[in-house]
């Protein structure tokens, strides 16, 4: 009895408990990946960008969208970041024109993941006719480039945010349908999972129950990767036109509108452009600390305990 | 300190401690013992007791995480522990063989057999070939484990032999370069009791023969008694009992021993099984005196202040245990289960008949009946491949490719567990084979058991969890296991565990697969003699099903037993077990290892041995 009272402490290390691991392994996935120095670097990039972008939801130092000076005009002390091809202030437009950019990422990346999620893990438990079904339909969908997709729908239906932000969701869908899938089909199999089945609970339950809550590292995996592809695309999106209309600003449709003065005041470019790639960058290294934590946590879970016994034992 | 033997010592161990890497956290220490020239000392100790890592040491070998930090391992004189990186090669598997679990895992299931035997014969050619005839010598390898020689035999490959022709070729690899010592880790496991006596008979006859120092390890007192002279019981790093086979059986002097010997099942006789309560202490929490102590019911205070030394009781049978020489030696029997007179068996809650199942199109059960009477127990004897578990998985709902009717309380079952109505679905439970995948691993022991209960009943809050605590109380786990996660656990309480989350539903029938064959024979007492007391107080109609014999003694009032997916032999458990009549049930029941002392002579020869090269054919 020992040793089961002594693993329920917490371990010497930064990770937490098997406990702990296990109630909240999703934030102890975040606290491990944050921990580390790739993970530390992402967030504090994507942190930054996410800042300026919150801020500038809140205040602007003038309005985006009045006419102040001449346009492209260069930098000056009360303009830091000059005037754009129609003499509006750069840096009230940077900063206005992010939260929306992070908002509709959030939301595509949420949807398509959990969607995808969903229908993998459901094509994985109950096989057979409806894992053909599924899976063949996410096999016609992935032939499609995400961008190509979303620019097919957006361009027949016109440029509605929330049509926007479907589009991109859905682009992700195959992949990671077939991500969970492949998880999830290991799960399934399981005798823990056959034990609940044999009590007659419902497929639902049983994926949302038992198959779930194990899958939780390639989930969090999952949702930082399609985040970083949600902000490039969208963004990519917003260049092409297919995004807020002007004028409205947006990061991606002030690279594409001050492309014309590039040589006059090029911060009109470079900034929301170096702002787009920082999150993007960001949001990758974090979630690429989340995968390699994720490697770790099930590994971590079994050993635990072994480290906490030799962490006492070196004492 | 040398076994009564006239042979000279071939292997001899001194010393020997196995650190956990980094740390001075022993996992084995204090490891001594000799083994002459063509004896088997058998390696007896439950999981975690560091058999394995003894054995490993004997190969100059620590896995991943351990350390060697002492002793000496000597053959025929020689050290083999700090030996240089270089020639280690040429000590494994030439001069020190070794014999693992899994023969399946140890051949190269890419290689045709002939030429994984050659490999061996021609890496260590220096020493094992004469002249460098190796095709001679492959020959002469296997027609010493009886095996074919003929060339379409030298060109199979691994997966067109049976599992005892697998395990002979790595028996006849190890034994190939004619080394001076091989260790054996549990070779027998998944090998069906009459290819498990043919198999150790070998070993002994090949080992006496060819002068070879064999270590046996093992967790089944039983099996080591079939093939070993000598045995070294382990507990918690340490051998505790050194003695020869048949005084140790006869009268073992640790208590550790003689509460191990208590715990294995009869085979002969319906008796209760003790278990020992508690657990082994891990490496790093071991007590500051005896190991033991925590668990030893005669403990004394002598017992908590140091480490106990060996004590020599003769010269060949060593204790370690301070209070061997004061305390009296308790002799008493297990108590015995009374016969229950099974005349008037009550009706059927559950009868099968004329069951075929079948995997795609190969039918494995043949036309299965037999009825479980209510309030009793029936168990289902077979060895691996007879059907027994699908035969379960059928009257579970879990395996759906069936033909024939199954019946529960006179009505007809659908073919899955989906089709069944819930109420159906309540009244049979099932308990899985391994506890260590049957419960999620992402819940506590509380949610588990909580899950039935709250699907078949739909209490209230409050309710609900005053009948999980009841239900854990059942099986004998205190409500500080509520919040416990199943790697949180022993197996033993995982299996508890599982056996509660079936309770909860409150069965009437209760399916038992094995429950209990991923355990530890101490462990394993505890759980049957809970299922026999839970069966009795909840009146429960159980099915039982088992490749071990010895279990269904004490625990079934019938026995079915199963071979090939036929039923060969049923009846009372008495008159099975006394009066057997179908020759398979005679041979199983013959060939089963006994722990009794008279099985212990090391040579189980026997003719039919010889015959088998040409049935397994």
């Amino acid at each position: 009895m020992t040793s089961a009272t002594q693993s329920g402490r917490p371990a010497a290390s930064a990770a937490a408990s098997p406990n702990q691991l296990r109630r909240h392994e999703w934030l102890t996935l975040l606290h491990r990946a944050a921990a580390s120095r790739r993970g530390a670097i992402g967030l504090s990039l994507a942190g930054l960008v996410a800042l300026v972008a919150v801020v500038g939801a809140i205040w602007t130092p003038c309005s985006p969208t009045a006419f102040l000076y001449a346009p492209l005009q260069k930098p000056s002390v009360q303009a830091l970041l000059g005037g754009d091809y129609l003499g509006r202030d750069v840096l009230s437009r940077v900063l206005a024109g992010g939260w929306v950019l992070l908002v509709m990422a959030v939301a595509a990346t949420v949807i398509g993941v959990s969607f995808g999620a969903f229908q993998g893990i459901e094509a994985a438990y109950l096989g057979g006719r409806t894992d053909t079904v599924i899976m063949r339909g996410m096999d016609v969908f992935l032939a499609f480039p995400a961008i190509v997709l979303a620019l097919l729908i957006v361009g027949t239906v016109g440029p509605k945010l929330w049509l926007i932000v479907l589009a991109v969701g859905l682009g992700h869908v195959p992949q990671v349908a077939r991500v969970m899938r492949a998880a999830a089909l290991d799960i399934a199999e399981r005798d823990y999972v056959k034990a609940v089945e044999l009590q007659g609970v419902k497929p639902t339950r049983i994926i949302t129950g038992e198959i779930l809550p194990n899958l939780v590292s390639p989930l969090m995996v999952e949702l930082g990767l399609r985040l970083t592809y949600s902000i490039v695309i969208i963004a990519g999106l917003s260049f092409l036109g297919f995004g807020q209309q002007p004028p409205a600003p947006s990061w991606g449709n002030m690279i594409s509108e001050n492309r014309i003065g590039l040589q006059t005041n090029p911060w009109a470019v470079i900034v929301p452009a170096a702002l787009i790639a920082l999150l993007a960058i960001g949001t990758n290294l974090f979630a690429d600390a989340v995968a390699r934590a994720a490697i770790g946590a099930d590994r971590q879970v079994e050993q635990a305990f072994v480290r906490t016994e030799a962490a006492k034992a070196a004492q | 300190m040398n076994v009564a033997t006239n042979a000279p010592t071939r292997l001899r161990v001194r010393g020997l401690q196995v650190c956990l890497a980094g740390t001075n956290t022993d996992v084995v220490s204090e490891v001594d013992f000799d083994v002459a020239l063509g004896e088997v000392l058998g390696l007896v100790g439950e999981s975690g007791s560091g058999k394995t890592t003894v054995a490993l040491s004997l190969l100059g070998y620590a896995r991943r995480g351990l350390h060697i930090t002492k002793g000496q391992v000597l053959l025929d004189g020689q050290e083999i522990l700090g030996m240089p990186e270089r020639e280690l090669p040429a000590l494994r598997g030439g001069r020190v063989a070794y014999v693992p679990q899994e023969p399946a895992a140890a051949l190269n299931p890419v290689r045709r057999v002939g030429k994984q035997i050659d490999e061996i014969l021609r890496v260590h050619e220096g020493r094992g070939s004469r002249g460098g005839h190796v095709a001679g010598r492959v020959h002469d390898v296997l027609s010493s484990v009886d095996l074919p020689t003929d060339r379409a035999f030298l060109r199979r490959f691994p997966h067109q032999l049976s599992g005892g022709q697998q395990q002979r070729i790595v028996i006849a690899m190890a034994f190939a370069c004619q080394p001076g010592v091989i260790v054996f880790d549990e070779p027998t496991t998944g090998l069906d009791v009459t290819t498990q006596r043919r198999f150790l008979g070998l070993i002994a006859d090949l080992c006496a023969t060819s002068g070879v120092a064999a270590v046996y390890v093992s967790h089944d007192l039983a099996v080591v008694g079939q093939v070993a002279k000598t045995v070294a019981v382990m507990y918690a790093g340490r051998i505790v009992e050194l003695g020869p086979t048949a005084t140790v059986f006869e009268t073992p002097r640790h208590p550790y021993t003689r509460l191990l010997m208590r715990a294995v099942p009869s085979l002969d006789k319906a008796e209760v099984m003790e278990g020992i309560e508690g657990q082994p202490p891990r490496p790093a929490s071991r007590p500051v005196g005896c190991s033991f102590a925590p668990r030893c019911p005669g403990v004394g205070p002598e017992c908590l202040s140091s480490p106990p030394v060996m004590v020599d009781l003769s010269a060949s049978h060593r204790v370690r245990c301070v209070r061997v020489r004061s305390e009296a030696q308790r002799t008493s029997g297990r108590q015995v289960i009374p016969l229950v007179d099974s005349a008037q068996p009550g009706p059927a809650v559950l009868e099968v008949e004329g069951l075929r199942a079948s995997f795609g199109t190969n039918e494995v059960l043949h036309g299965v009946s037999f009825r479980v009477p209510e309030d009793s127990c029936v168990a289902v004897v077979g060895e691996s491949g007879s059907g027994k578990t699908t035969l379960a998985r059928c009257i579970i709902g879990m395996h759906t490719n069936w033909a024939g009717n199954i019946r529960y309380a006179g009505e007809e079952l659908s073919h899955g567990a989906r089709q069944r109505d819930g109420d159906v679905l309540k009244k049979i439970q099932y308990v899985f084979q391994d506890p260590y995948t049957a419960l999620n691993p992402r819940k506590t022991v509380g949610q588990l058991v909580a899950q039935p209960i709250d699907h078949f009943f739909g209490l209230a809050r409050a309710e609900a969890d005053a009948r999980v605590v009841r239900v854990l109380e059942d099986v004998s786990l205190s409500a500080d296991f509520l919040n416990r996660y199943p790697d949180q656990l022993s197996g033993g309480e995982r299996q508890r565990a599982a056996i509660a989350r079936a309770l909860a539903a409150e069965p009437d029938l209760l399916v038992c697969d094995e429950v209990s064959s991923a355990l530890d024979v101490s462990v394993q007492a505890m759980i049957i003699e809970m299922l026999r007391r839970l069966q009795a107080e909840h009146r429960l109609a159980m099915l039982f099903i088992t490749h071990n014999l010895a279990l269904v003694r004490g625990m079934a009032q019938s026995v079915v037993v199963l071979s090939q997916g036929r039923i060969v032999e049923e009846g009372p458990v008495e008159q099975v077990f006394e009066h057997p009549r179908d020759p398979y049930t005679i041979r199983l029941m013959s060939d089963a290892p006994r722990l009794s002392p008279a099985a212990a002579t090391g040579s189980g020869q026997m003719p039919e041995f010889r015959a088998d090269r040409a049935t397994e054919r």
